[in-house]
């Protein structure tokens, strides 16, 4: 990584923490100012010591696309939620646990991270291992597996991360 | 008390109900199911369903203020954390050979109650 991209990322991870240090506190003299700036700064001054100020370890390049993708996992989360509970209410307790294998077309491990993450908090779906980019996944419903080999939350999931399928 | 206040009070009671409904049915579910993955499945739902919802009525409570910053950080960190330890507890039972029941083999053992170990 260049110096002045390492630097960005630094200035852009002082400001993320300094800001999350000011609605934790919730004081603003300026002694807590000072002192929360000087904080940021210095816990980014070790992180950056230590590597993982860096695209993976602060993806702030997702925010923007964030924006899109996450009001479009709520939705999937409700939809599924209100299919779970219509199960575990009925009578009969109509389940039909299934194994799958889905492939993540992911570029990245972040990318990846974040489609076996939206799976397991997806109602009725758990990734349970992951293997290179092969994601083992247990369903409740037989239907959640077969509407995840669809693959329509692996597309959204590449193009919020980026890349192009 | 004007219509405004009305309705965000409306809006955040029926939303903390509703959160406390999902608890309720994923309490149900891990009574029910028969086995730790298809209980898991009924768990999961308390991570998103139940604090979601009940994190969502709370922030229409407390309106335009620091309480409320605070709050969506709690929704973020349960969002992002809850997976991860639903993933490892999954991972961990598969590689110790806890062999989940599928299809109709889940049905039958339903009665039973507990499952194998």
């Amino acid at each position: 990584m260049k110096t002045g991209e390492k630097a960005l990322y630094g200035l852009s991870a002082t400001a993320a923490l300094f800001v999350f240090w000011l609605l934790l506190s919730g004081h603003y003299a300026p002694y807590m100012i000072v002192v929360g700036l000087l904080a940021s700064a210095l816990v980014v001054l070790f992180s950056g010591r230590m590597a993982v100020i860096d695209r993976e370890g602060h993806p702030i390049y997702l925010l923007g696309r964030a924006v899109t993708f996450w009001p479009w996992l709520v939705w999937e989360i409700v939809k599924s939620a209100i299919a779970v509970t219509r199960v575990v209410m009925a009578p009969s307790l109509p389940i039909s646990p299934t194994m799958v294998t889905v492939r993540g077309t992911q570029k990245t491990a972040v990318g990846l991270v974040t489609y076996a993450n939206s799976i397991t908090l997806t109602p009725g779906t758990i990734s349970v291992e992951v293997v290179d980019n092969d994601i083992t996944v247990h369903a409740l419903l037989k239907a959640g597996a077969e509407d995840l080999k669809g693959g329509g939350m692996d597309a959204r999931v590449t193009r919020f991360e980026g890349g192009i399928r | 008390m004007d219509i405004w206040a009305l309705l965000i009070d409306l809006l955040s009671w029926s939303l903390l109900l509703t959160g406390s409904f999902f608890c309720l049915v994923a309490t149900f579910g891990m009574l029910r199911m028969p086995d730790l993955f298809t209980r898991m499945h009924a768990a999961g739902m308390i991570d998103c369903m139940g604090v979601g919802c009940v994190v969502a009525g709370l922030v229409l409570h407390a309106g335009f203020t620091l309480v409320t910053a605070k709050l969506v950080i709690i929704l973020l960190l349960v969002l992002v954390t809850s997976p991860v330890a639903t993933h490892a507890l999954a991972q961990a039972a598969l590689h110790d050979g806890y062999k989940p029941l599928l299809g109709d083999a889940a049905r039958r053992r339903r009665a039973g109650g507990g499952g194998a170990s």
